[in-house]
């Protein structure tokens, strides 16, 4: 039995660990530690409610569009607000563009990037994967840059600039577009679908998110030469499917509200599909370096603590062990479309379980399937018409967004960043945050061990990787860590 | 062979939410690797775009602080996180068993010049927002006050102070700029405002292009999100006293916070995190904003408002409570003839 320690570990958002324990050259046991602690829990108590909208977003700059939609919808809920269509196209256009964005720069930019290593030098598409995705110069760049930054021109019409924006709001969009502005948006979706249907897929997008089994995955790669046909290629090689499988328990808030249903919807996938039970969350934290409650338990995010035990036996990683009805979970594009029932999905964890191909499959279909659905909703703006609720609109007692706020009260605000299922649970007294509890989704799959000993979902994803002598850095621990998109400032926040 | 005249750049993360280096991705014309290439800027390591993992990076950081790695620009992302009680265990850097703020000092020491990108990595940032949980510090200074990690007297090899990018997040030509202005030699003590920020952007007011002028000359003031009119008197915003050229150099294309409907919040100056008040309010002493605009007596603003809402259009006074505009500008002729 040896001992390997891999870190620093990069082109994940923030900083990560993983502790490996080897027999045999394979893994028989991991560990993920969460190094860095910043307290964003601690930070918003004795806040306005409102500032939170201001805070959260600084939670993370890769997710910050969800952070605020969690704040926001958190918020509303305490108002009882509701957004004005308008209100609620925005916020499906600003958090898609988000998503989907993130989803982009995980590709190329993360995962991508481990295929031109120099460990795979002797694979016959080594060639090829070095001179379209190796970190920094690979080809693809010069496509995939120029690409993303004016997909993101929708942050700099709708939401001022990305990240850290404030358009969000409890009672909608604080951005109203005009005429010129919607056009502008329409163009540079055209854009972003110009590209994505040259160069990540080769088709119409329609093409691929109709793509409803893996027989019709197969049929549909034969002589393709885009960027998803050669993942594919490189998946069969490496058999990525047969890499990286956790519990294959999923969970999502559902995602898209653009009218009055979801586009993807919430629930729980384990073996079948259930509703969504908020009240089944609770956060371990027998090895976490945090506190325990008075009862010893672990607490629902309503009830939830938040302080601090560098010292704590046992303890591993800064970050909680969130279970749902005690179980592990995993979430993100492929929970997503496991519980929204995406039939090639469904199928491929059928037939080989949740895997590091299946994870990125899931991001690549929503890049294919929102995009269309973003052009729907930005040609259903109309200017002119309400972009924000505000039930004071014509009184003069106006002032501040936190007057219409109970003084008191308890929310949740649950939705889906590119990373999957995020919660913000909220309890304001006389006025201010008495406390404000924040689940993120790499918490679900980057969580420690619970009570019951019970690994994370990463950990769970390490064990039985084969392990070649003398790797310090194994690549395809690298491979199944970075196929989870982790957000680690996010975790523990 | 030929010598790599091209500075090199190490880019560390701590206590922040690398928000910098997402917005730093949003470069364009060209994209940020071809910018870094045309400038001479070479990235020695940047944790979310290199491709180096694990032992090869722990093996480049032992060779920049013993020396055998040169090392030209540090670039460092987040604040220094002292806690608990200065040990800086809130952050090990990962693989290392070690506190990431020894290895800023570490590196600092053998930097030639010394970056801190955004306002977490220059001031304290968010992270040090209400009691500061983290013991969340700059590089160079813990709020308004010099000090921060590597303490006041610190000078970098080049004999400059640490050069804070303040900005939550900072503009990717705030980060590019500098970069460029570096490989020039074209940049000195000189260049950097009474907070160490670059004079470039920070020499200049996020007020200035603000779209919302013509509200804020009349004082036509927003009342809620999504209203058109000016956000200083009620809706909290700084942009009349917080330094950055938001309005001029855009973001994402065409966007700023005040052109997103939101107030600026002043996230370039130190304390932004901690106003004193709810950031979407305005405090006011009997009606009158506390933060007047830079350089104004107060008198004179007083005055000025007063004036300037008893002249105000019916147009300008109606669009900027509405969230589109309800009167348009009148057609004239703008010619002496006609």
């Amino acid at each position: 039995m040896s001992q390997l320690i891999v870190g620093p570990f990069n082109r994940v958002e923030g900083d990560l660990e993983v502790s490996l324990e080897i027999a045999e050259g394979r893994v028989v046991s991991a560990q993920v530690n969460s190094p860095m602690y910043r307290g964003f829990e601690q930070i918003l108590a004795g806040k306005a409610p409102a500032d939170a909208l201001v805070i959260v977003p600084r939670i993370c700059g890769i997710c910050s569009v969800s952070q605020s939609h969690a704040a926001a919808s958190a918020l509303r809920h305490l108002s009882g607000h509701e957004m004005p269509p308008n209100g609620r196209l925005a916020t499906c256009l600003i958090t898609a563009c988000e998503n989907l964005a993130d989803h982009l720069t995980h590709f190329y930019l993360f995962f991508m990037p481990d295929f031109a290593r120099p460990a795979y030098r002797k694979r016959p598409w080594f060639a090829r994967a070095e001179a379209r995705f190796k970190a920094e110069t690979g080809a693809a760049m010069n496509e995939v840059l120029p690409a993303r930054a004016e997909f993101m021109h929708l942050m700099g019409l709708m939401a001022g600039k990305w990240p850290h924006t404030l358009s969000l709001q409890p009672g909608g969009s604080a951005k109203p577009l005009t005429q010129a502005e919607i056009l502008g948006l329409i163009t540079l979706l055209r854009g972003f679908r110009r590209f994505l249907e040259r160069h990540t897929f080769g088709d119409a997008l329609e093409n691929i998110a109709g793509l409803t089994s893996l027989a019709a995955l197969q049929r549909w790669r034969a002589g393709k030469a885009s960027d998803l046909a050669f993942f594919l290629d490189l998946a069969d090689d490496l058999k990525l499917n047969s890499l990286g499988r956790a519990e294959d328990r999923f969970l999502s808030y559902g995602a898209y509200q653009s009218g009055d249903g979801l586009l993807f919807p919430s629930g729980v996938w384990d073996r079948v599909p259930h509703a969504l039970d908020s009240q089944a969350i609770s956060e371990d934290v027998s090895h976490a370096w945090m506190a325990t409650g008075a009862t010893g338990e672990p607490l629902p995010p309503s009830h939830g603590l938040t302080q601090p035990s560098p010292d704590k036996p046992d303890a591993y990683t800064w970050c909680k062990a969130p279970r749902y009805a005690g179980q592990v979970m995993e979430t993100g594009a492929l929970a997503r479309q496991m519980v929204a029932g995406h039939p090639l999905i469904r199928e491929l964890v059928a037939t080989s379980g949740g895997s590091v191909l299946a994870r990125v499959l899931a991001r690549l279909l929503e890049l294919a399937i929102v995009l269309p659905e973003m052009q729907r909703w930005a040609a259903a703006l109309k200017p002119g018409e309400a972009w924000c609720h505000d039930e004071k609109m014509h009184e003069k007692t106006r002032d501040k967004t936190h007057d219409r706020l109970p003084e008191d009260g308890s929310s949740v605000g649950l939705v889906e960043a590119a990373r999957g299922a995020l919660g913000h649970w909220l309890t304001v007294r006389h006025g201010r945050i008495e406390s404000y509890q924040i689940i993120a989704p790499t918490t679900w799959n980057f969580s420690p061990r619970d009570r019951r000993e019970t690994p994370g979902a990463l950990e769970q994803a390490l064990v039985g990787i084969e392990i070649e002598d003398g790797e310090d850095t194994p690549v395809a621990v690298q491979h199944v860590v970075r196929s989870f998109d982790p957000c680690m400032v996010c975790t523990v926040h | 062979m030929t010598t790599d005249t091209r500075l090199n750049l190490l880019w560390l993360q701590s206590g922040g939410c690398g928000g910098c280096t997402l917005s730093l991705l949003n470069a364009e014309q060209p994209h940020l690797y071809a910018h870094l290439e045309q400038s001479g800027i070479r990235l020695l390591w940047h944790p979310s775009l290199s491709a180096a993992s694990g032992g090869a990076v722990r093996q480049l950081l032992a060779d920049c602080v013993e020396g055998r790695q040169q090392l030209d620009i540090l670039c460092v992302e987040g604040s220094l996180l002292t806690g608990p009680n200065g040990s800086g265990r809130f952050h090990m850097l990962s693989g290392t068993g070690r506190p990431m703020i020894e290895w800023v000092r570490q590196l600092a020491a053998r930097a030639r010049h010394v970056l801190a990108v955004g306002s977490c990595a220059a001031f304290g940032g968010i992270t040090a927002a209400g009691g500061n949980p983290s013991g969340a510090v700059g590089l160079q200074y813990d709020g308004d006050q010099l000090g921060g990690l590597l303490g006041q007297g610190f000078r970098s090899a080049s004999g400059l102070p640490v050069i804070n990018i303040a900005g939550c997040p900072t503009h990717p030509g705030w980060v590019l700029d500098t970069l460029l202005a570096l490989a020039l030699q074209r940049f000195d003590a000189a260049d950097l405002d009474p907070l160490n920020r670059p004079r470039f952007y920070a020499d200049h007011l996020v007020h200035h292009g603000c779209p919302r002028n013509e509200f804020y000359e009349f004082k036509a003031s927003a009342e809620k999100p999504s209203d058109q009119g000016c956000m200083m008197e009620h809706m909290g915003c700084k942009g009349t006293q917080a330094h950055a050229d938001c309005n001029t150099r855009l973001w994402n294309g065409a966007g700023s916070c005040l052109r997103g409907g939101y107030a600026c919040v002043s996230c370039t100056e130190p304390h932004f995190e901690e106003p004193g008040h709810p950031f979407a309010e305005t405090p006011k002493i009997a009606g009158i904003p506390i933060g007047l605009p830079s350089d104004m007596p107060k008198a004179w603003f007083v005055a000025l408002a007063a004036l300037s809402k008893s002249a105000t259009p019916k147009r300008v006074r109606e669009n900027a409570v509405a969230d589109h505009t309800v009167i348009t500008p009148a057609v004239k002729k703008t010619g002496l003839k006609g």
